[in-house]
């Protein structure tokens, strides 16, 4: 006798494919969008949401993490527009370009696309959908992995973002800066940008996500990031969502030659954050620093997966992540460096390292390297573990208060992380947020 | 005045007794020697007397200025005027050198009710005393003691001490592994703070940094316990004839 075994679906199973019934007909985009739109729903409807039985989402369990899934959100109304006027400060004041959407919605309004510089151009993800832009749908789906099912569920129901193309040469000195505010209505965005970056272009990107604290609301964001030959591309993704939201976003980003690209991200919010990113060497030579810190208290959930795969000859890469968790707080961080049979001469070091600020925080580490060349530069390394305390004796029989000294050895911690982001202005943001948070110890949050 | 009592003082570390009923008193503006053998205690005292976790009196009681030292904390204690110069000072990498000493220098006279230094009169008096210390403003840029030698780490030290005047400043072999010419720009940035409002306690396995730092008083300390107390003179004793009779005094 063979049972018929059908895994029961959650409820946030069914309310997702619910959601997708009813808005399928209705998202932006032509016949050949929406059938790619189905073929990422079935990837989700085939395995359901991740779980713990899932190699990649083992520390991450989606599926009991996430009780409910929201309604998509509509269009935003006056009063959740006039929440988007302040966001965004976290990156402090870089007098970047901004391109506001709240509630995963674009809003011209608040955005500044005016006077765009010569090789820029900015549009939002919904019209060029709705326009059937070319070169949108030569590259929609490429990087991003298509059998991540958090990538599924964003191609799936993606209702807007940003489409912004560099053009060859182009130097853009002025920084662009995505700003994805929530309101406090408990529903789901699911975001989709382009970036592309021509080759020997330069642009710095952040983008910022974020939303008010009590409201249980659903982020998922995807940015597929193309960079050409000698690009130099900085990349900042600042997640500060609200303490009860949910949020996952994923980077999928592919890298040509004797480019130089930086990335960085900081995870400061939300009850339950997946930081995806996605990298790819594909030409030669190239140099990158792929950074993050995490910042969590209380029962934050965060995690960051990282794959980074040398596909071509001779390029260097530096991973490091720094977590620094208090009270009940867990971090994840599983990075994956993969070295193709081609990529001799790959030069790859991973460091990642959790400090406890808390002897029921937990941070679980999982660095992997995948290497098929046999001439080839690659290590990494994991440490967790308490503050020092002979450093903080040290510090403090030079009169300096212990709250104090523990903030110095965490800034200091942090420090190795951030300071290999290139904008002076947008490094002492960060430490002023480190330090903010650092500040609210010992106070209930 | 006595500015540090120590009386009848127990300190066990991980259940071992290592200071087993010492007495010492440390008038305002002396200089004190303790000199012993490895293990008898020296670097216990230091310890104890700074407020390092870990180092518990198990008896006896310390008072610093009239207050009762273990009612305070490190800090505390550092702003209430004691300096320990660590024997081995620690690298702290991402903590800048002079966001340190600021902090620090700050953090104390906040404690003790005084206006913080601005920020033109604290870079002068960092650069002063570090010219006088031979130490260069290029180590003053880095992390606190990252990539310093065994010499500049103690320097360091010294400028540390210069910087906040304390009281009572602890030097806990603060000639071990220098060179003479080391040795000599550290005991003179030593003797330059030396005055009637300042005490010293000098902690050295050897007499050599006594050439320099003249001490009052020497004590012998052996086997967790003051056996013997003398002038300065007792130092060019001990160099002479070495540690042995101590310890067979404290053995038997």
């Amino acid at each position: 006798m063979s049972a018929d075994v059908t895994t029961m679906k959650t409820a946030a199973e069914a309310e997702l494919a619910q959601a997708f019934a009813q808005a399928h007909g209705k998202l932006p985009g032509g016949k050949a969008v929406a059938a790619q739109r189905q073929a990422a729903f079935d990837v989700f409807a085939k395995s359901g949401l991740p779980h713990r039985r899932v190699e990649e989402w083992k520390y991450t369990d989606l599926r009991a993490l996430m009780r409910d899934a929201k309604p998509l959100a509509g269009p935003p109304d006056a009063a959740a527009k006039a929440l988007a006027k302040t966001a965004g400060a976290l990156a402090g004041d870089l007098e970047a370009r901004r391109l506001v959407f709240v509630d995963g919605a674009f809003v011209p309004e608040l955005s500044d696309t005016a006077k765009l510089e010569e090789g820029l151009s900015i549009g939002s993800l919904a019209d060029a959908l709705a326009a059937g832009d070319r070169v949108l749908t030569r590259y929609l789906g490429r990087l991003a992995p298509g059998d991540d099912v958090a990538v599924a569920l964003n191609t799936a129901l993606m209702g807007d973002g940003a489409v912004i193309r560099v053009a060859a040469g182009s130097v853009i000195k002025r920084p662009l800066h995505l700003v994805f505010v929530s309101s406090a209505k408990s529903t789901a965005s699911f975001v989709r940008s382009l970036l592309i970056v021509e080759p020997s272009a330069r642009v710095m990107l952040i983008e910022s996500h974020e939303g008010p604290a009590g409201s249980d609301y659903q982020v998922n964001a995807a940015l597929e990031l193309f960079a050409g030959d000698n690009a130099h591309v900085d990349y900042i993704k600042l997640i500060a969502d609200g303490a009860d939201a949910l949020h996952v976003s994923t980077l999928g980003a592919a890298i040509g030659a004797k480019a130089r690209f930086n990335a960085f991200s900081f995870i400061a919010g939300g009850a339950v954050v997946r930081n995806q990113l996605f990298l790819r060497f594909d030409g030669e030579d190239t140099v990158a620093g792929i950074r993050g810190a995490t910042l969590a208290r209380g029962q934050q959930h965060a995690d960051t997966t990282l794959v980074v795969n040398h596909i071509a000859e001779g390029c260097q890469s530096r991973e490091v992540f720094k977590a620094v968790l208090d009270d009940e707080a867990h971090s994840v961080f599983q990075g994956r460096i993969i070295v193709s049979q081609g990529a001799q001469k790959t030069d790859a070091k991973m460091m990642t390292r959790a400090l406890l600020l808390s002897e029921r925080a937990e941070a679980d580490s999982k660095p992997e390297l995948e290497i098929f060349a046999d001439d080839v530069q690659c290590g990494h390394g994991a440490t967790v573990g308490a503050l020092d305390e002979e450093l903080k004796f040290y510090l403090m029989a030079r009169g300096i208060p212990e709250a104090e000294a523990e903030s110095l050895l965490i800034q200091a911690f942090l420090g190795e992380a951030i300071e290999g982001i290139e904008d002076a202005g947008l490094r002492e943001s960060l430490m002023e947020a480190v330090v903010a948070w650092l500040k609210m110890r010992g106070t209930k949050s | 005045m006595a500015l540090l009592e120590v009386k009848n003082l127990h300190v066990a570390i991980d259940g071992k007794e290592i200071l087993k009923g010492l007495d010492l008193t440390v008038n305002a503006g002396e200089v004190h020697a303790i000199m012993g053998p490895n293990g008898s205690g020296k670097s216990t005292l230091a310890y104890v007397l700074a407020g390092k976790p870990d180092y518990e009196p198990t008896q006896g009681e310390v008072l610093f200025n009239g207050q009762n030292l273990f009612e305070m904390s490190p800090d505390e204690r550092a702003a209430a005027g004691m300096f320990l110069a660590f024997q081995y000072p620690l690298e702290i990498p991402g903590v800048a050198t002079m966001t340190f000493l600021r902090t620090a220098l700050n953090a104390q006279r906040k404690k003790r009710g005084e206006a913080e230094l601005s920020t033109p009169q604290f870079l002068k008096t960092v650069r002063d005393t570090a010219k006088i210390l031979g130490i260069d403003q290029e180590m003053l840029r880095r992390s606190v003691n990252v990539g310093f030698s065994g010499g500049e780490k103690k320097r360091n030290e010294v400028l540390q001490m210069a910087l906040l005047e304390p009281k009572l400043a602890i030097l806990d072999e603060t000639d071990s592994g220098l060179d003479i010419d080391a040795l000599k720009i550290a005991a003179d940035g030593v003797n330059r703070l030396r005055g009637p409002g300042r005490s010293f306690v000098v902690i050295t396995h050897y007499q050599r940094l006594l050439n320099y730092i003249v001490p009052d008083v020497v004590h012998v300390l052996s086997a967790g316990r003051i056996v013997r107390t003398g002038g300065k003179e007792l130092a060019l004793e001990l160099e002479a004839r070495g540690y042995t009779e101590y310890q067979e005094e404290a053995a038997a």
